[in-house]
């Protein structure tokens, strides 16, 4: 007993009190485009991406692809490309994530009407990993930690489909998985939707060249959210979560 | 160069097919370990390459030899069964058969057929009283794909099989991308939770063929990000295992920990999985000023909490009750199934790359084996507490050594041709290979990547003979084995 109370003292406070304040320092997150033109005739940053997120003339990135590898930074030699720490990346469309230059907006997520009024208070979700290298995977786990903790918000990974309300889908989506995935989504009732989680979800990642996958899945279901990152930062994907059920968080949390 | 690295000329390996066979009985009878064991096309369409890297007495050995592969060969597993994986893979990825295998099954389904995943050969046992149990591919937590099947009898498992192959994204495939020095990001993702032990045993074979020696600071911040690495994991899986059993205090305790340990990573380099921590030619890092003192801030409290957590969870009655004497694995089956890394030192196998093959870098800093003799999940958790504070003293020795180094990329030159590198690193679930050959232009001709979860999966299956299925999820966490890691 006593032994238990040490540990329990030595815990402290660990969980975060208010999630859409709090930051990831020191995290490679959102990249910034400056202004500055290009020298001419420069591609040092595509023949340093391993995924081909970037474009030129005007530069832009998509974040959907990106593995945040910070190859482009290192490359450009005026430094017009820049990884921040923001974690706020999610996007509710696979466009909404490309960051273009200058002023331009950043992914946002909209409040989605019809999911806060079914999902708001509670909402189940079933992981499914279609060849996610367990980076994904272990940053869907650490959401229910006792730092993250967003079982505070009604928000649970549940064993069956059965009583999923949401798919969260990492992993390139292999061959291998493509039955198990459609017999996993078929088990789920409606209303339900999807959540596609890290660059390999979203767009094949740096598996985008592989011949054995199979992404007809996202062609016929499109997700609700994306998440990029590899992998996200769990506050990346609890941010996106929020944001789309439209949750409130109190403005303050408890004394520190 | 580092003495953990094999480098060699391909025109100075090769025997014919008789001496290689003579050479591999002998000195696998000898007691040298068979480390890796693959194929390629050979410049004969007809034939196939095989390597073999033996390991005995800290000195690595290759043995080649060509096959025609219509012919095949006598297999090595029925006397030496450490090699049946690697058998079964060459025979999947390159259609030639060892005869007399005595488990000749699919491994990893690289190309799926019409029947998909269906139809692989369970063993099955027979009996009126006899049930199967089918679990997966998709489990119930959050966790990547696999099948088990567990043939039963009442709540006992008398079998387990293990089908895996749905993770299977083409990895080495991939591998044989335009521009070898670029891979790293890709490497990063073959088992992502062991990112820097694999992006550094890529790096070793690279610059080994690169003839690029990094300095002695380099390393040693390279073997932070890898004990680093060793450490969140480690966490992860005594919370996974505290978890399993609702030990709900030491889930959430090593759980923290763990965020603590990943979180002073993603200072250091910018993500919490040490992605980006090695490259070849170089590491980086995003820590400046005083980073020694973050590091060495959290080693503290990591040291500090996890004497408390520790003592806690092992003087738990029901605890260990749950963990002593469940899904044992003896020493005996362990050295002749193979197994790696820290599941064999949990069944007193005395087997580190650190320690066996230790370079530059662990002669100066060295890691003496943590070997527990129980084979069973205590002794697996009891390898990972150990360990936890066996890193966490390393950790600081190298800080002591090399405080404050500036990160360094230096970009390799061209690759020396017709040479093969292999790489070898100790992850925190045991021994990384990578095995990179090039062309006469320099060019990658092959890339073979193995991770210690090829050899452990079989431990896994074995441990839950005479065990209730109920104790299946602690055995499996007690491994933590990476799905993505075996099939590629």
């Amino acid at each position: 007993m006593l032994k238990a109370l040490k540990v329990r003292r030595s815990q402290g406070r660990q969980y975060l009190p208010d999630l859409r304040a709090a930051t990831a320092r020191g995290f490679r997150g959102l990249p910034v485009l400056k202004g500055e033109p290009c020298p001419e005739g420069c591609r040092a940053c595509l023949d340093a991406c391993p995924t081909t997120a970037i474009a030129l003339a005007p530069l832009r990135l998509d974040l959907g692809r990106c593995v945040f590898c910070d190859g482009c930074a290192q490359a450009c030699p005026p430094g017009r490309i820049e990884f921040t720490p923001e974690h706020r990346m999610a996007g509710d469309s696979p466009e909404g994530l490309v960051v273009q230059e200058g002023r331009a907006a950043l992914p946002a997520v909209a409040v989605s009407k019809a999911l806060a009024d079914l999902f708001g208070r509670s909402l189940k979700l079933r992981s499914v990993s279609s060849g996610g290298c367990n980076g994904c995977e272990l940053e869907l786990n650490a959401l229910g930690n006792v730092n993250f903790d967003l079982g505070r918000f009604g928000i649970e990974f549940v064993a069956s489909p059965r009583h999923a309300d949401g798919l969260v889908l990492t992993g390139p989506l292999t061959a291998n998985m493509r039955e198990a995935l459609e017999l996993a989504w078929a088990g789920m009732p409606a209303p339900r939707f999807v959540v596609a989680v890290g660059a390999c979800a979203i767009s094949g990642g740096p598996y985008a060249g592989s011949t054995v996958l199979a992404r007809q899945f996202l062609g016929r279901e499109v997700p609700v959210l994306y998440v990029p990152g590899c992998p996200p930062h769990p506050l990346s994907i609890i941010a996106g979560i929020l944001d789309l059920l439209g949750v409130e968080l109190p403005t303050e949390g408890p004394a520190s | 160069m580092s003495a953990a690295t094999f480098l060699a000329p391909v025109a100075s390996l090769g025997l014919d097919a008789r001496a290689f066979f003579d050479a591999a009985a002998v000195r696998l009878g000898a007691g040298a370990r068979a480390i890796t064991f693959y194929g390629q096309p050979a410049d004969d369409p007809a034939a196939l390459t095989l390597t073999l890297l033996l390991e005995a007495g800290g000195r690595l050995e290759v043995l080649r030899t060509e096959v025609q592969r219509r012919q095949g060969f006598h297999a090595l597993t029925p006397a030496y069964p450490a090699l049946h994986a690697f058998e079964r893979e060459l025979h999947e990825q390159h259609g030639v058969v060892p005869h007399f295998h005595p488990w000749l099954k699919p491994l990893r389904f690289p190309s799926p057929g019409p029947a998909g995943m269906t139809g692989f050969p369970f063993y099955s046992l027979e009996g009126k009283e006899v049930h199967e149990v089918a679990v997966g591919p998709i489990h119930a937590g959050v966790i990547e794909p696999g099948h088990f099947r567990f043939s039963c009898l009442g709540e006992t498992v008398h079998h387990l099989e293990i089908q895996l192959g749905y993770q299977h994204r083409g990895v080495e495939a991939l591998l044989l991308g335009p521009d070898p020095r670029a891979l790293a990001p890709l490497v990063e993702t073959i088992a992502g939770d062991a990112s820097v032990a694999h992006a550094w045993a890529s790096a070793d074979a690279l610059e080994a063929l690169a003839s690029f020696s990094p300095a002695p600071a380099l390393e040693t911040w390279r073997g932070l990000g890898l004990e680093l690495e060793r450490i969140g994991m480690h966490l992860a899986g005594l919370s996974g295992m505290a978890n399993d059993v609702a030990f709900l205090q030491g889930a959430a305790s090593y759980g923290r920990l763990r965020t603590t340990a990943i979180n002073t990573t993603m200072q250091a380099c910018g993500s919490r999985f040490g992605r980006g921590w090695v490259r070849p030619g170089g590491f980086r890092s995003t820590l400046r000023g005083g980073q020694a003192d973050t590091l060495r801030a959290a080693l503290s409290l990591l040291e500090a909490d996890l004497r408390l957590i520790d003592d806690r969870m092992l003087s738990s009655s029901s605890l260990r009750h749950r963990l002593d004497g469940v899904g044992t694995v003896t020493r005996a089956q362990a050295l002749e199934l193979g197994l790696v890394g820290a599941a064999a030192r949990a069944s007193g196998v005395a087997i580190d790359l650190r320690a066996d093959l230790p370079g530059a870098l662990h002669a100066r800093l060295p890691v003496t084996p943590v070997v527990e003799p129980g084979g069973d999940c205590l002794a697996r958790a009891l390898v990972r507490m150990r360990e936890l504070g066996q890193s966490i003293g390393w950790c600081r020795a190298a800080l002591d050594a090399h405080p404050g180094v500036a990160p360094a990329t230096a970009p390799l030159g061209p690759l020396a041709p017709r040479t093969l590198a292999i790489g070898l690193r100790e992850s925190w679930r045991g021994e990384v290979v990578h095995a990179l050959e090039t062309d006469a232009d320099g060019r990658l001709r092959h890339y073979k990547v193995q991770d210690p979860s090829l050899r452990n999966w079989h431990g896994l299956a074995l441990s839950l003979r005479g065990n209730d299925i109920s104790d299946f999820p602690i055995c499996n966490k007690s491994f933590d084995l990476s799905y993505c890691g075996h099939d590629l």
